[in-house]
C-alpha cells in the first residue's frame, strides 16, 4: 500500500517541531528579559547571553519571535483544519496548550496595540495585560513542562473499533 | 552691556510672540488627563535667566511626593547590585534626583558674535510614545491621556528600564522605598523611580504646573501640542531660532527654543549621570512598531502556507489517482 499524499508526518512536521521549540525558547528568554533580571543575576555575563541585558534587543526580539510564533499557529490550525481533521484529534492537553497559547498571544496583541504612536490604553488595563500575559506564560511553561516529561501530545490518532 | 542690548534685540520678536501664548492656566479642555490631546511645553531658553525660581516651586510643589525611605536598606543580592541614595544629598540642585525634577543646565556658547551664558531648564521630555511608559515591565509607569507621563511610586519596583530606554536618562532611583520592601526586597526590586509628573494634579485641576506659574520671565507656555509646534515654528522663523523636541524620539511634548543650533548647545553642556544630552535622539518606538506590522501578515503568511501545502497535497493526490 503505497503512502497516502495526505500523510504529513514529513519534513515539515519536523520543522515545527523544531522551529516551535527554538520559537518558545527565544520568546521565553527575550520575554523574561523585559524585566531586569538578567544582568542582575550574572546570566547576561554568559557568553552569547549578553543581549538579555539590552532592552530594546530584548524588545525586537520578542516581536520577531511573536511573529514567527503566529506564522506558525496559523500554519497549524489551517493545516489541522484542511489536512488532519478527519484523521487525528487534538488531546484535552492540547487543548488546554492551545487556550493558554491563544491568551498569551491575545494578550501579547494588546501590548503591542498598546506601543503604537498615538495608542493609548487604560493604565488599570496595562497592569492587567501585564499581569495576565506573564501569568498565562508561567502557567503554559509549567504545562509544557509536565506534558514534555510525562510525553503527553498535542494529538492523537483517534482508536477505531475494528 | 552691549551684549544685553544685542541679546536684548534679538529676542523681541520672540517675546512678543510668546506673550501671545502666555496663559495664566491651562485650558480647561487640555487639564483633564482624559482629554485627548497632548498637552506640550514650550520652553523660550532665550528668556531664561537661570534665577532658579522654577526649580525651587518644583521642589515645593512636589515635596510630599519625594522619597523617605527606610533605613537600613535591605542587603541586596547578589553584591553587584548598587544601592543609590540621595536622601542626604537632597539639595542638590545642579542634576537631576528623586529629590530634584527640575534644574537649570548651563552653556556658554557665541550668539551673533557675543559671548553668552544660556541657561536651559532642563526635565522630563515628556515624549509623545514614551518608552519609560511603553517598556515598564509593570505598568508602573504611566501616560495619562493629556500626554502627561509619569511613574506610579505605589507599585515601581525600581528596576531602573525607564532610566535604561529615556533617550536622556532622566528617570533617578531612590533605594529603601516602595512596592518592593514588601516583596523580595533582597533579591528582586531596588527601590522607586522618580521623575518630572508635571504637576498633574494641579494640571488636573486647570492649574500651571509650578514651573511654570513661578518663572518671573515667561519662560514656558503651555498648551496642545499642535498649537505649540505651530507657535515654536512661528517664532523659530521670525528670530532665526532653532527648536529642540519636535521630531526627537518621535516627538516629544517639551520643545526648546534657542538661538544657537543645538549640536553647538550640547557641546557646551555639562552631561553625565542626572545631566542630560541635547543631541538628536532617534525614535526608540519606531523599529519596534514597523515589527508590530508584520504581525498582521504573520497569521495570513501561516495560513497561505498551508494552504499551499494543501493544495500542493491534493494536486499530487489527484495526479497519482489518475495515473
Amino acid at each position: 500500500m503505497g503512502r497516502n499524499p495526505t500523510d504529513t508526518h514529513d519534513i515539515s512536521d519536523r520543522f515545527l517541531t523544531y522551529g516551535y521549540a527554538a520559537i518558545l525558547t527565544f520568546l521565553t528568554l527575550s520575554g523574561f528579559g523585559q524585566m531586569p533580571i538578567f544582568k542582575r543575576y550574572y546570566i547576561a555575563d554568559i557568553p552569547g547571553l549578553g543581549w538579555l541585558a539590552k532592552f530594546f534587543i530584548t524588545h525586537y526580539i520578542h516581536y520577531l519571535g511573536a511573529i514567527l510564533l503566529l506564522v506558525f499557529f496559523a500554519y497549524w490550525v489551517v493545516q489541522y483544519l484542511l489536512v488532519k481533521r478527519n484523521r487525528i484529534e487534538i488531546t484535552r492537553s492540547g487543548y488546554l496548550r492551545a487556550a493558554m497559547l491563544g491568551g498569551i498571544l491575545i494578550s501579547g496583541g494588546f501590548m503591542v496595540f498598546r506601543n503604537l504612536d498615538g495608542v493609548w490604553l487604560p493604565p488599570g488595563f496595562i497592569i492587567l495585560l501585564n499581569l495576565v500575559h506573564l501569568g498565562l506564560v508561567m502557567m503554559f511553561l509549567a504545562t509544557a513542562f509536565y506534558c514534555l516529561i510525562s510525553k503527553k501530545t498535542w494529538t492523537r490518532v483517534p482508536s477505531t473499533n475494528m | 552691556m552691549e551684549s544685553k542690548l544685542s541679546r536684548r534685540a534679538f529676542l523681541k520678536g520672540g517675546v512678543a510672540a510668546a506673550c501671545t501664548l502666555a496663559a495664566t492656566q491651562v485650558p480647561a479642555a487640555e487639564a483633564s488627563p482624559d482629554t485627548q490631546q497632548h498637552l506640550a511645553t514650550l520652553i523660550d531658553i532665550r528668556k531664561c535667566v537661570g534665577c532658579e525660581e522654577c526649580v525651587d516651586a518644583c521642589r515645593t510643589a512636589n515635596a510630599a511626593k519625594y522619597p523617605d525611605p527606610e533605613k537600613p536598606f535591605p542587603k541586596m543580592y547578589p553584591k553587584r547590585v548598587k544601592t543609590a541614595d540621595w536622601s542626604k544629598k537632597q539639595e542638590t540642585q545642579d542634576r537631576l534626583t528623586p529629590y530634584n525634577w527640575l534644574y537649570i543646565q548651563q552653556a556658554e556658547v557665541t550668539v551673533n558674535g557675543e559671548e553668552q551664558e544660556i541657561t536651559i531648564p532642563r526635565r522630563c521630555m515628556h515624549c509623545s510614545n514614551p518608552p519609560c511608559v511603553k517598556l515598564c515591565p509593570w505598568g508602573a509607569a504611566k501616560q495619562q491621556k493629556n500626554g502627561i507621563s509619569r511613574i506610579d511610586s505605589n507599585i515601581c519596583l525600581g528596576g531602573s528600564k525607564c532610566k535604561s530606554v529615556c533617550p536622556w536618562k532622566i528617570p533617578q532611583r531612590q533605594t529603601g522605598v516602595g512596592l518592593y520592601l514588601d516583596l523580595l526586597p533582597s533579591f528582586a526590586g531596588n527601590g522607586v523611580m522618580y521623575k518630572c509628573d508635571r504637576c498633574y494634579s494641579r494640571v488636573a485641576k486647570g492649574e500651571l504646573p509650578a514651573c511654570i506659574e513661578a518663572c518671573p520671565e515667561e519662560v514656558q507656555t503651555i498648551g496642545p501640542r499642535d498649537e505649540i509646534i505651530k507657535k515654536a515654528h512661528e517664532m523659530a522663523k521670525e528670530s532665526n531660532a532653532y527648536i529642540y523636541g519636535e521630531k526627537e524620539n518621535g516627538g516629544t511634548n517639551t520643545l526648546y527654543i534657542s538661538p544657537v543650533p543645538f549640536e553647538e548647545l550640547n557641546r557646551a553642556i555639562e552631561k553625565g549621570k542626572g545631566k542630560p544630552h541635547l543631541a538628536p535622539a532617534d525614535n526608540t518606538m519606531a523599529q519596534g512598531n514597523n515589527l508590530a506590522a508584520a504581525m498582521l501578515i504573520a497569521p495570513l503568511a501561516g495560513a497561505a502556507a498551508a494552504v499551499g501545502k494543501y493544495y500542493n497535497l491534493t494536486k499530487k493526490g489527484g495526479d497519482q489517482n489518475g495515473a
